[in-house]
């Protein structure tokens, strides 16, 4: 229990922190910044697992949010049937064409010895594939394209519900994960982080522009609940009936009827809103906590034991007979699917996939910094990290106009300076996120949990 | 004739702006292989400290335009350059003093330093966007073009306008003028040939008597120098928006590795090979080949290798192509 003092204190701050934004703002923000601490902190467990774990930096994390995004389109949106009789076959063509060429590329790899022969040999089976599937594809992608493009224009997904892209979005950002681990992993630290980045803006510039897979930069909006829909729930007996209850004592201070139906109605509108976001707080809770449990009886098993080994001293853990290129494989794909988990959970909250918000700096190096502030290598540092940043990103705009009215008190509301600041609020998040990030990093660069290794 | 138009419609549409991107890249790519030769780490506040300095210099320009200073026919901008230059250099010291200095003198591994470069990134976004703001802004006065595709046209008699840009020429110029300059730095003088001989072996540099502090220095000096003139160059080709400025870093980033990090003339090159790659395989050759071929097989497509909306992601693939193949680069790195 002592021990952990230091988790308790910090966890029960940020608890406290979320609970004054309810009671002052509103309930409403309260469960939303904490809605979005909670997304943030399976991305941040993410990164940390490939990070705090085995060492391994990966810049490339919107490339794996934005694919659990698109895993929660593909799953939930119904199958667009037109677009599919379309140019379906096309598609499908293509598919197929892929998978020779990637046959044909593994053969030629197994078979022929290296030379700069076999080089060449790839290199124009790619060019030629490419052609290749453009020319098929064209008329295809136009046809899909055409079919009702301000509503549809894609080919539309499965029709399951949501909930299942969760699971398939981590699949969805293993599988890059792989490949990129194949790429990439051999190269040294600095190095992987600008390439993994690199390749996760090429992911992303993919789906941004490929409209027949997910309408591109049109964006799809609407997207299913896993949870009641606010206009459903106020009509609901037994929820009106809950909100009455919660409220008798404020409802009960006004005498007249028609006033009491209408506050009455007023809390409705408000506890519906309340009730959806609790319902998704519930169900991320469950997703944080199986997730922690997982993390945490990995870092502390064999296995766990053997990352930091490989994470300390590679050398040393080579020599001992780990496969030091198959662990890291590994991690890193455990690490990114379970940021597309993560980003499957952003698009399922927003109901709406925007292709063109996915930027490093919001997905990649924000979540970075939640990382570090936390503290790497330790899972409960590192959701803390996801909570106090997200929380202080949200709030750095109020902090911030509160500060510069404090030290600009004696100009008048009029005063160039102090308009041209204060219409600059947005942006004093930055400044706090950098600040914090290099306080951290200067004072305590391990985090604010430090990663603890006990032996059991 | 149609031979000719076709050049000149290559030269026009590809040459000229992928040379003058080119050089945009290659003064970047330059700046980061020298921080990382040198100090030896990945520096990711590379666009925002190029937008830092374009931002400067745009104040200047202002403030020179309001006091009824102007060079004419040539942009206003360059008589901003050298002062901007001048704060610039003030606040890479001023960074390296209170944040880089820390963790080199405690020797830490250069992934904390790339960590660090990112708080460095946030806080110079942040100070660029609240004193300048985020939006869009053009600075370019003076005469735009040189050469228009119209007088061109009249000049030849050809099909095909060419027409250069004033600032295409003062970019290209001043890349070339300020690049052999510093190879010539690099190479014949005492201090250059101290900071190589600092980037190849830091140890044995040591012993030999030279001094890390003023290596140092002199690093940041020139990155400062550089930061300026690259971001304020392309700032007046195109337009200055720092998010345009952060998202520059990851192209130049590239240009640097595919021209073998830590290696300045690697850099230069490696500049030159993203921004003609990018354009070459994203242009629409349909109008060349109906100028070359004969009119029976002219081209029905637009014979595109690729959109345009893939050019960031031709430079990121040709990237994995070389990490994959050659991950020294293409010009070997590490010898500054």
């Amino acid at each position: 229990m002592r021990k952990n003092l230091n988790i308790i204190a910090a966890y029960t701050i940020m608890m406290g922190l979320i609970i004054l934004v309810g009671i002052f703002q509103s309930w409403n923000v309260a469960l939303s910044i904490f809605n979005m601490c909670l997304i943030s902190a399976v991305m941040t467990m993410g990164a940390n697992v490939q990070w705090g774990y085995a060492g391994l930096i990966n810049f490339g994390l919107m490339g794996y949010a934005a694919l659990g995004g698109l895993a929660a389109v593909l799953i939930s949106v119904d199958p667009v049937q037109e677009a599919w009789r379309a140019g379906g076959f096309d598609i499908l063509m293509c598919l197929w064409l892929i998978i020779v060429m990637i046959l044909a590329i593994r053969f030629i790899l197994k078979n022929f010895a290296k030379s700069n022969f076999r080089t060449y040999g790839i290199a124009a089976i790619i060019i030629a594939g490419i052609i290749i599937i453009r020319v098929t594809a064209e008329p295809g992608i136009e046809a899909i394209e055409a079919v009702n493009p301000a509503k549809t224009g894609f080919l539309g997904g499965f029709g399951l519900p949501i909930m299942f892209s969760w699971i398939v979005g981590a699949f969805f950002a293993g599988g890059l994960a792989f490949i990129v681990g194949k790429v990439a992993l051999g190269l040294r630290a600095d190095y992987l982080a600008i390439a993994t980045l690199l390749i996760s803006e090429i992911v992303i510039s993919i789906i941004k522009h490929e409209d027949w897979l997910s309408r591109g930069v049109k964006n799809v909006i609407g997207l299913d609940r896993p949870v009641p829909y606010e206009v459903n729930l106020q009509a609901k007996e037994w929820f009106i009936n809950l909100v009455a209850k919660f409220n008798s004592g404020k409802l009960e201070l006004i005498s007249n009827m028609a006033d009491k139906q209408t506050a009455l109605n007023q809390l409705v509108i408000e506890g519906s809103s309340v009730f959806v976001k609790l319902c998704y707080s519930g169900l991320f809770l469950i997703v944080v906590m199986a997730l922690l449990i997982v993390t945490q009886k990995a870092l502390y098993s064999p296995w766990g034991r053997m990352m930091r080994a490989i994470r300390d001293n590679e050398e040393a853990a080579n020599a001992m007979g780990k496969n030091v290129v198959k662990q890291h494989l590994l991690i890193f794909i455990l690490g990114s699917a379970i940021v597309g988990i993560a980003g499957a959970m952003l698009v399922t909250q927003d109901g709406l996939f925007t292709p063109g918000s996915y930027r490093p700096m919001r997905y990649t190096f924000l979540i970075w910094v939640m990382v570090i502030v936390g503290g790497s290598g330790n899972n409960f540092g590192a959701i803390l990290g996801g909570f106090a940043v997200w929380f202080l990103w949200i709030e750095a705009a109020p902090i911030a106009l509160f500060l510069i009215n404090l030290f600009t008190v004696g100009m008048s509301d009029s005063h160039a300076l102090k308009v041209h600041l204060i219409e600059s609020v947005p942006y004093f998040r930055y400044l706090m996120m950098g600040l914090g990030l290099l306080l951290i990093m200067r004072y305590r660069p391990k985090g604010i949990l430090p990663e603890k290794i006990e032996i059991k | 004739m149609d031979f000719l138009n076709a050049i000149i419609l290559l030269l026009n549409y590809i040459f000229v702006p992928a040379l003058t991107y080119g050089s945009q890249l290659a003064l970047g790519a330059i700046f980061v292989t020298l921080i990382y030769g040198i100090l030896r780490f990945a520096n990711f506040a590379t666009g925002d400290m190029m937008a830092f300095g374009t931002m400067v210099t745009i104040l200047f320009t202002w403030y020179f335009q309001s006091i009824g200073i102007s060079l004419g026919v040539l942009p206003t901008a360059l008589l901003s350059i050298p002062f901007a230059i001048i704060f610039m250099i003030g606040y890479m010291l001023f960074i390296d003093k209170f944040v880089f200095r820390y963790y080199r003198v405690n020797k830490s591994p250069p992934v904390q330093l790339a960590m660090v470069s990112i708080g460095v990134m946030f806080v110079t976004q942040a100070v660029v966007r609240i004193i300048i703001g985020p939006s869009d802004r053009r600075f370019f006065d003076g005469e735009k073009f040189i050469i228009k595709a119209g007088e061109f046209k009249e000049m030849t008699g050809l099909n095909e306008g060419l027409a250069i840009k004033s600032s295409q020429v003062i970019t290209i110029f001043v890349t070339l003028v300020l690049v052999s300059i510093l190879f010539w730095f690099l190479n014949k003088t005492k201090t250059g040939k101290s900071m190589r001989a600092y980037s190849d072996n830091e140890d044995l540099a040591l012993l030999s008597g030279i001094d890390p502090k003023k290596v140092v220095m002199i690093t940041w000096i020139i990155a400062g120098i550089l930061a300026t003139i690259g971001g304020a160059l392309y700032g007046l080709d195109k337009s200055f928006k720092p998010f345009t400025y952060f998202n520059n870093m990851l192209p130049i980033f590239a240009a640097a590795i595919v021209g073998g990090i830590g290696n300045p003339f690697g850099a230069f090159l490696g500049g030159y090979v993203i921004a003609f790659s990018e354009i070459f395989i994203t242009y629409a050759y349909k109008k060349f080949f109906m100028y070359i071929l004969p009119e029976s097989m002219e081209p029905e497509t637009l014979v595109q290798l690729l959109s345009t909306d893939y050019k960031f992601a031709v430079s990121f693939s040709i990237l994995v192509i070389v990490l994959l193949y050659r991950p020294n680069g293409i010009f070997k790195g590490k010898v500054l």
